[in-house]
């Protein structure tokens, strides 16, 4: 008989573990709670994260709250506070230098290698139980203490509040910069607002599924719900919903066992993508949205009392482009010394 | 042609809409244009004309606020721009959304609507029934659950169109708003601003390289060449010895159909053998 790398029994039965399933529930409340908390938070962060463009900030982000994280872990301090000030830290600098995606990514990537070879420098330093080395980097296994899930609570409150205070400009922000700035609406002010909360976010999203991982919550919902919708009230629900479905769906499956929560909320996130992308697939090559009527525009008669195009004209001047004679078309410079 | 002017207030003495005085804007030591004195008065249509780069996108730029000007002063709605900008409509010079925007036609013009308000959206039904008139008044409302990123670039325009209106703003300050439009749209998006001028009385600044498709609302034109500019109706602008002169070459300004077209530049030389009236 070939023996295989891994024992099949044994992996089923370390990945899928319900013994005494009921007590556990009882006992791990505070995680589903957290996860719950989280997956609402991740959802709604994660649509504006879309929007922005800034999956690859989201990446750097999370590298230097390990980074913070882990120092805190080294200097005996609280890591959920180091975690905190590592990500809103680097938030706040990726903020205020790049705004928009392109110019914030070569930062990005600079700062990313740094904060995670910093983090593993702290880690190696540090002499403590080494079983809380890797869960900063991929999550870890459930157990959130009362204490942990107050403060989980009370920041994503935080950044709830304030994600729904400037709902609106912030949306006009992310889609359409030029025009909202126009308007009047301080595009640079809600751009450093909305890297704190992600920055706050991310900090929470790293205590419970590792900073390698924080995509899958903060990006991936949000990416599957675009997929099926470009309507943005849609998107917002659909995204909650999937992270949801991740975080509490990937808790419960973690609860019996002694693997990380984080690769079954991965795997659920993923799988979900998986499907809005097939759904895409799909609908585009049937048709793409709906349109009430197919040709527009052309031959279209004019609206009520308009017609000043001469005949002559169009016929001369295929749209939309003139054609023929310039119109009073300035686009040179004569004389120009 | 020629459209009367009754509707403007410039003779009212009522306050202007825009004020500069002596505005200058520089880049460096190249100069855009420099002493610029104007009133722009309430319900008035100004046209402005220019070659590439001669600063016409940084005039509106300056009048939005966006962009201090190097010397003299501007005020909108009697005010300084920042404080002003609630009020105006803008139409960007031409530019796509990526394709994955994340919001349909519809969802564009909403925030012209209230998408600078705080909070979320508490009247829905309102806003709703808002956007559907405007998007009918543009004739996009066969697309208007279509994604923005997916439409093409008049289809986005004439949204622009739509989203800068919705407010009603006492300015409407339009970047080549025809560009890719169809003659017919051309047409219905010119009368559309000029019908929110006539039912509003809000002030216009139109920059557009083809100055046919607006001529009849126009009151004034602003022209703008080699550092310098002319500004007057457009009979007192766009004649050929005030051209020749502002661009320092032969210009010949030629009607054509009731269309007017300008000759003599480098480029134009094709354009010898038209059926051609000189003016003036
Ligand atoms: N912030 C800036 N810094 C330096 N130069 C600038 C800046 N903004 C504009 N310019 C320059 O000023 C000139 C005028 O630009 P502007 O966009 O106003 O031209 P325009 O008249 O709108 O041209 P077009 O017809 O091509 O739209 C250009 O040469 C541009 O390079
Ligand atoms: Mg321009």
């Amino acid at each position: 008989m070939i023996t295989a790398a891994i024992d099949w029994n044994s992996f089923v039965g370390s990945v899928f573990v319900f013994d005494n399933y009921g007590e556990l529930l009882g006992l791990l409340r505070n995680s589903l709670w957290a996860g719950a908390v989280l997956g609402l938070v991740g959802g709604l962060v994660g649509t504006f994260v879309m929007m922005r463009d800034l999956a690859f900030s989201v990446h750097g982000i999370a590298e230097l709250s390990f980074a913070g994280a882990t120092a805190a872990l080294l200097l005996g301090a609280d890591v959920v506070t180091g975690s905190l000030l590592g990500s809103v830290l680097a938030a706040l600098v990726m903020g205020f230098t790049g705004l928009r995606a392109r110019e914030g990514n070569s930062l990005v990537g600079v700062l990313m290698p740094f904060g995670l070879g910093l983090g593993i420098l702290f880690l190696s330093l540090y002499e403590g139980r080494s079983s809380n080395k890797f869960s900063l980097l991929t999550g870890q296994i459930v157990s959130v203490s009362s204490l942990q899930l107050t403060s989980m609570v009370v920041l994503s409150a935080v950044v709830l509040v304030t994600l729904v205070g400037v709902w609106r400009p912030l949306t006009f922000a992310s889609t359409d910069p030029l025009v909202a700035r126009a308007k009047g609406l301080p595009v640079r002010g809600l751009a450093v607002v909305f890297m704190v909360l992600l920055g706050i976010s991310v900090a929470l999203s790293v205590q419970i599924v590792g900073a390698l991982l924080v995509l899958a919550l903060l990006i991936t919902p949000a990416a599957a719900a675009m997929n099926l919708t470009s309507s943005p009230a849609r998107t917002v629900v659909l995204s909650v919903l999937f992270a949801e479905l991740a975080m509490v769906g990937g808790i419960l499956l973690a609860l019996g066992g002694n693997i990380p929560i984080s690769p079954y909320v991965t795997t659920i996130s993923f799988l979900l993508w998986l499907v809005s992308r097939a759904v895409r697939a799909v609908r585009e090559r049937s048709s793409s949205y709906r349109r009430t009527t197919p040709h527009r525009g052309a031959s279209a008669p004019l609206t009520a009392g308009a017609t000043r195009v001469p005949e002559e004209t169009a016929a001369a001047d295929p749209a939309p482009g003139p054609g023929g004679l310039e119109p009073l078309k300035t686009g040179d410079r004569p004389g120009t010394g | 042609m020629g459209s009367s002017t009754a509707h403007t207030a410039a003779d009212d003495g009522a306050a202007p809409v825009i004020r500069l005085q002596d505005a200058g804007l520089a880049f460096g030591d190249r100069t855009l244009w420099s002493g610029l004195t104007l009133d722009v008065a309430p319900g008035e249509y100004l046209a402005v004309l220019g070659s590439n780069g001669t600063g016409k996108t940084s005039f509106l730029r300056v009048l939005l606020g966006l962009l201090p000007l190097s010397h003299g002063t501007v005020s909108v709605n009697g005010t300084r721009p920042r404080a002003a900008a609630r009020g105006v409509g803008y139409v960007p010079q031409q530019r796509g959304f990526p394709a994955r925007t994340p919001l349909r036609a519809r969802d564009l013009v909403a925030q012209g609507v209230d998408g600078h308000r705080w909070g979320v959206r508490l009247h829905p039904r309102r806003v709703h029934r808002r956007v559907d008139e405007l998007l009918a008044r543009v004739g996009a409302t066969g697309y208007a659950d279509a994604p923005v990123g997916l439409l093409s670039g008049g289809e986005q325009q004439r949204l622009r169109i739509a989203q800068a209106l919705a407010a009603d703003p006492t300015v409407v300050l339009c970047d080549e708003a025809l560009l890719s439009l169809d003659l017919h749209h051309q047409h219905v998006v010119s009368e559309l601003v000029h019908e929110q001028r006539e039912r509003t009385g809000c002030s216009v600044v139109f920059v557009t390289h083809d100055v046919n498709p607006i001529i009849e609302h126009v009151d004034r034109i602003l022209y703008l060449a080699n550092g310098s500019f002319r500004i007057g109706t457009p009979d007192e602008v766009l004649r050929s010895d005030v051209l020749s002169e502002l661009y320092g070459t032969g210009i010949e300004v030629l009607r054509s159909n009731g269309r007017i077209l300008v000759a003599g530049r480098p480029d134009s030389t094709h354009h010898t053998d038209a059926p051609e009236e000189l003016l003036p």
